[in-house]
């Protein structure tokens, strides 16, 4: 029962929104529209968690994977422009399944870059990890202006994904909807993995301790590469899916994001994915519902939100336990 | 050649403090060897400097003949060696069944060992689907060391088997590994001194990172004198 006690915490933040927003329609939009936040930061917020994790590394330069890919994708869907805007879904997808493909392949291979030449020389050292990758995330940004120049890059969501669907009275973007489903999808597919295969079984126990797994004959190196490859990758399609959302791409993006991201993964307690994705769909309702309630608290929500939670939960909604 | 492991010279190095000053001793094929001490005598840091988990900085550590002191730990557990730590290393968030099946690296658990498994530790079977961080400290110890042996091993280091537990378990435990010796060749560090005169064929016993004495468990079961001189106690006011 415990255990289910913060995912109980989203449908009890929705509903008790429902009286202070007052009208269901507005309470409808609201609550697709943060649902669809959260899932696009849990896309991008969940390979850092595991990352962290697994490794005990604090990878500031997340956020550079996030606008690679972003960029990548912004890249490819420029290129197939037409495509992107013929009325027809599977000239969409057309465009869309490249440009996904370039942006997790692009941000993976970053973050295979980033694993070999930039973090393994300062694994259990917290202090230079964040030196470096901080260090690593600006370089990339620059890199990003080098290759792609200063401009924000207008990103036009494909001509299938605009506008809205009225559900009763509720008008819910179509875009937002995909976004839900997405974000369910790559959750399902990650406690899938997780739960019911020897991998996951792998990256559960080498989260919790590492030296032990190794003390089995595993060679956690390669576990650790392929971890953080698979969340850069994850990084990217949640790049693509935030630039669309954002119709633009910069290449401040991530590290603008990181901010929310940090957030999330410290409110579902560090390493463990569940909490990742029960904290940043917390984060993404407040977020929307502060916003329509009280526009100048907004800003400062998230932080509130993450203030209440330690008070409850000091070590997150679900601490990892690490020994 | 009936020495399993042996270790020469060993010294290890934890940031500025140097723990292993030149360890000497060896583990006979067969047999249960008690590594003794005072605290921070560097006893548990000698079993993990075995493993690979520390690094010797210098010496040398053979295992069946080939020397083993630059080897990755998962290589040393796919030679056969075997560790329980200190703190037990179980994964308190994964079932007792999850536990066992990550220990048989090759697949499959294998059945008959299973249940001779479960002849030696019936907690085992009762807690089978139970999360592990639900087990109390002596069923902890007793999954910690069972997973060490899911498979057949050549060596296992034990690192305080009785740390912590109640008398009624520590008889279990000892029980046990009268069993496991038969299958394993055991290299245990323990505090326990009834503990490991019950059990050990030969002992070593570790000051401030050195071997001061090696021989069998008998010779230092039957010395008093030597008790005192080594370990500080004398054997009648330990128990």
């Amino acid at each position: 029962m415990k255990r289910h006690l913060p995912l109980a915490l989203v449908p009890a933040a929705a509903l008790a929104a429902l009286p202070l927003v007052g009208s269901t329609p507005t309470w409808v939009t609201l609550t697709v529209a943060g649902l669809a936040m959260g899932m696009m930061i849990f896309i991008m917020a969940s390979g850092l968690t595991l990352v962290f994790g697994l490794m005990d590394v604090m990878n500031f330069a997340h956020g550079a994977f996030i606008s690679v890919g972003a960029y990548a994708a912004a890249s490819v869907l420029i290129a197939l422009r037409a495509d992107m805007q013929a009325p027809s879904l599977a000239a969409n997808l057309s465009a869309i399944v490249p440009a996904v493909a370039a942006a997790i392949a692009l941000a993976g291979l970053l973050g295979w870059f980033f694993e070999r030449v930039v973090i393994r020389p300062v694994y259990g050292d917290h202090l230079k990890q964040i030196l470096v990758t901080m260090g690593g995330l600006i370089v990339v940004e620059q890199l990003i202006h080098v290759a792609w120049g200063p401009d924000i890059i207008p990103l036009p969501r494909p001509a299938t994904l605009t506008g809205s669907v009225l559900l009763g009275d509720a008008a819910i973007e179509r875009y937002r909807m995909l976004a839900v489903v997405v974000g369910l999808a790559v959750f399902a597919a990650m406690w899938l993995v997780l739960s019911r295969t020897r991998l996951g079984l792998l990256i559960r126990a080498g989260v919790e301790n590492t030296e032990m797994v190794e003390s089995l004959g595993y060679r956690i190196r390669r576990l650790f590469v392929g971890v953080f490859v698979a969340g850069s990758g994850l990084a990217g399609l949640g790049g693509v899916m935030w630039a669309m959302y954002q119709e633009s791409v910069t290449a401040s993006m991530g590290m603008q994001v990181m901010v929310v991201i940090f957030i999330v993964i410290i409110i579902g307690g560090l390493g463990s994915v569940g909490g990742c994705f029960v904290g940043a769909l917390l984060v993404g309702l407040v977020a929307n519902y502060i916003g329509y309630l009280a526009p100048k608290l907004a800003l400062g929500s998230n932080i509130l939100l993450m203030v209440l939670i330690l008070l409850w939960r000091p070590r997150g909604l679900y601490p990892v336990g690490k020994s | 050649m009936d020495e399993l492991l042996a270790l020469s010279g060993v010294n290890t190095h934890i940031g500025q403090y140097h723990i292993l000053q030149g360890v000497d001793f060896s583990v006979k094929k067969n047999s249960l060897t008690m590594l003794l001490g005072r605290n921070g005598a560097g006893k548990t840091t000698c079993l993990r400097t075995i493993m690979g988990l520390w690094r010797a900085s210098a010496g040398k550590i053979h295992f069946q003949g080939k020397e083993i002191t630059r080897t990755a730990t998962p290589d040393l557990a796919r030679l056969g060696i075997a560790y329980v730590p200190e703190n037990m290393g179980i994964f308190a968030g994964l079932t007792v069944k999850e536990n066992m099946v990550l220990a048989a690296r090759g697949g499959a658990l294998d059945e008959r060992r299973l249940e001779w498994i479960f002849g030696l530790f019936p907690a085992m079977k009762k807690f089978w689907g139970s999360a592990a961080g639900n087990l109390s400290g002596g069923q902890k110890q007793m999954l910690a060391v069972s997973r060490a042996i899911a498979q057949p091993r050549e060596l296992l280091l034990v690192d305080e088997p009785t740390k912590g537990l109640a008398p009624a378990i520590i008889a279990a435990m000892i029980e046990a590994f009268r069993e496991l010796k038969r299958d394993a060749t055991l290299l245990v560090v323990e505090q326990n001194f009834h503990f490991a005169r019950s059990l050990g064929d030969a002992v070593a016993v570790m000051d401030s990172g050195r071997i001061v004495h090696a021989g069998a468990m008998a010779e230092l079961a039957a010395d008093e004198a030597l008790q005192q001189r080594l370990l500080g106690l004398s054997l009648a006011a330990h128990q």
